[in-house]
């Protein structure tokens, strides 16, 4: 009986302890395109005593998790809109910038070696260029010799916002695969033979295990399972390679103002430098949150992500956001957040 | 006066004894009705959960039964974008996946079961026996796992060219095996299912086997008859019920199976005739889309097709009991 008092009372006061001495936990929820580099935020700044804990479930997962407010932020690739927002009382702003790289399987060819423009892109994707040595990609790849294997696509069988991002940019430069399929997280991919895979992991997986095959993933997951993507013709008519550079360039010309909640697209920015398919990702959280300490304490995690995060951010090949953005959020929307 | 004593004490004992007696049964009494009450609420649970989930299926997705109609069963779109959707590719994946696992499964997993009572020696008997118990433990997972990366790659390089150079050069069913080689697709799907089955049904196949009294066959094997005689004549009439049961309990666990499926099946949104190409089951549509199903007829139909595979399930597991029973009561009277 004494040995179970001690116990007891040892177990009491070990609970008490972590309660005294508890950091503040700050949870948030969705996109697992952001996923690396948040968590990465968050084990750097575990040291300041405050804990974030972010669940990768997706875009539609945080939206739903923070309108049901049981979470801290919520994370989509794809913006709300500024309708929703003000229904729910909500405020939106970017975190980071990635890109979208569209890779291959043709064997003994460099990255951003081989060129496609926006209309062999998008036929590639409808359907109707079945075949590698067609000649519409012949003519924009001079002198290499491609295969006459059949063309694989290679898209997501999950809800993503990476497909969603993906078809938003083919639907502003065909108006054919705009009529016919349209932009969303899930799609009716037209190709014959068209196959899904689950996730980023999924999709560049098959791609490596099928010849010929064509698929889309974002740059970051490329460059770490080390598959060979296209260049691809941007608005001002450049053949751009994805990389930092090129991602940054298409954020830099960007009008952030110019959507309510910041939910601007990047697909398709002008600039000789840019390239077609990037996508800022964005964080939701409350004008009027429940636990204003704790939202107090996610904005501060934000501000450290933007300012000595910035180095992570660079690292895990995603964009930061200049300094003039940064402002601007803290000026216009951070503002409107009560603590 | 020394018997007196002893008489009053003897008395005392006995009122005593008595007094306890009568306590311990009131006790066991009140102990066994809050036992019978307690059980019989956990039962009734079982229908409470079972009616939860009909019910809870269909609100869910009476939205979508609503819209749609009758047309929901037969239409080949599955747009998200353009809130159209039918069930129909789902459900021939569903099918056609276990139909090809059911059609390898039987075969195998009666040879396995009639080698293993009939045929086997003394010394392998326990240890194949516990192989494929083993077997049929694996989490299905690791099925699909399994499927996906060793499996995907040898049925690609060698099953797929194999079986369009034969099969697939006769002319109706040609179709079936043609089209691009990847590894994934529907056949794939239903062969990986097909592992996953077959020790399933043939332990339990093997377990009917063993329930033959053994004086049928011996009196058979004295007549002079054949092992193959043996088998068709006498083992496969006795337990034809149970056998059928079996293969209709691996065909229901087929019917369900997701992850296995969801690897290797290609999750396509188009329906094509040839069984080397991707395609979708039930499973594999709920598997990718429900976590971020859009609010609404998209979130509806999901709810829909999976009230259809429950519905198709709970016939084939209701069919198999049915059998089983029947197999019991035959039982019950030969003995």
């Amino acid at each position: 009986m004494k040995i179970v008092k001690i116990a007891f009372s040892s177990l009491v006061a070990l609970l008490f302890s972590t309660i005294v001495f508890a950091d503040i936990n700050v949870t948030g929820a969705g996109s697992s395109a952001v996923n690396p580099i948040v968590s990465k935020w968050a084990e750097a700044y575990a040291s300041k005593g405050v804990r974030v804990n972010y669940a990768s479930i997706g875009s539609g997962g945080g939206i739903k998790q923070i309108n049901a407010k049981t979470v801290d932020f919520g994370a989509s690739d794809g913006p709300v809109k500024g309708d929703d927002l003000d229904k729910h009382g909500q405020v939106q702003f970017p975190d980071v910038v990635f890109g979208i790289s569209v890779v291959h399987n043709l064997k003994g060819f460099a990255d951003a070696e081989l060129k496609l423009d926006q209309k062999t892109l998008a036929d590639i994707f409808l359907g109707k260029i079945t075949v590698w040595n067609d000649s519409s990609i012949a003519k924009l790849n001079p002198g290499k010799k491609l295969p006459s294997s059949k063309i694989t696509v290679v898209h997501r069988s999950d809800g993503s916002g990476t497909t969603g991002a993906f078809t938003e940019y083919l639907s502003m430069i065909s108006s054919e695969w705009k009529d016919k399929v349209g932009k969303g997280k899930t799609v009716k991919w037209p190709s014959k033979g068209a196959t899904g895979a689950k996730g980023n992991e999924g999709v560049s997986s098959i791609v490596k295990r099928i010849d010929g095959a064509i698929g889309y993933v974002e740059y970051n997951h490329a460059k770490k399972v080390k598959i060979a993507g296209f260049s691809l013709k941007n608005k001002a008519g450049k053949f751009v390679a994805p990389n930092l550079d090129s991602f940054a360039a298409a954020a830099s010309n960007a009008d952030w103002g110019s959507k309510p909640g910041m939910g601007i697209s990047l697909n398709n920015q002008p600039g000789d430098a840019s390239w077609p398919i990037t996508s800022p990702s964005f964080i939701i959280m409350y004008k009027n949150p429940t636990d204003a300490k704790k939202s107090k304490a996610a904005l501060a995690f934000f501000k450290y992500g933007f300012t000595t995060g910035k180095k992570d951010v660079a690292a895990l090949d995603y964009v930061p956001l200049p300094d003039n953005v940064v402002a601007y959020i803290e000026k216009n929307i951070w503002s409107q957040i009560k603590n | 006066m020394y018997n007196s004593s002893m008489t009053e004490e003897t008395s005392l004992d006995l009122v005593n004894t008595q007094q306890e007696i009568s306590n311990k049964i009131k006790k066991n009494k009140i102990l066994d009705f809050y036992f019978h009450k307690l059980t019989l609420g956990f039962a009734s649970l079982v229908f409470v959960i079972l009616a939860a989930i009909i019910i809870s299926l269909f609100i869910y997705a009476w939205p979508s039964l609503k819209q749609f109609g009758f047309s929901f069963f037969v239409s080949f779109d599955w747009d998200v974008v353009n809130n159209k959707f039918g069930a129909i590719i789902p459900i021939y994946g569903t099918l056609v996946t276990s139909i090809i696992a059911i059609i390898i499964a039987i075969p195998i997993s009666f040879g396995i079961a009639l080698f293993l009572t009939e045929m086997c020696p003394a010394f392998l008997k326990k240890p194949l026996g516990i192989a494929i118990e083993l077997l049929a433990a694996i989490p299905s997972i690791i099925y699909g796992m399994f499927g996906l990366f060793v499996f995907a790659p040898i049925y690609a390089e060698y099953i797929q060219p194999l079986l369009a150079a034969t099969l697939g050069k006769i002319p109706l069913l040609g179709v079936l095996f043609s089209g691009s080689m990847n590894g994934l697709g529907v056949l794939c799907a239903g062969i990986i299912l097909a592992f996953m089955i077959i020790p399933f049904i043939a332990s339990i196949m093997r377990d009917v086997f063993e329930v033959v009294p053994k004086v049928l066959k011996e009196s058979a094997y004295g007549m002079g008859s054949t092992t193959w005689e043996v088998v068709t004549k006498i083992v496969l009439p006795y337990t034809k019920t149970g056998v059928v049961g079996g293969i209709m309990l691996g065909l229901g666990r087929a019917l369900g199976e997701t992850m296995a499926v969801t690897f290797v099946i290609g999750n396509a949104v188009t329906l094509d005739p040839s069984l080397f190409a991707p395609g979708s089951s039930i499973t594999s549509v709920l598997a990718n889309q429900f976590g971020e199903a859009e609010p609404g007829l998209h979130f509806s139909s999901l709810f829909a097709i999976g009230l259809m595979l429950f519905v198709i399930t709970f016939i084939v597991l209701m069919i198999a009991k049915a059998l089983i029973a029947q197999v019991e009561k035959k039982q019950g009277a030969k003995s």
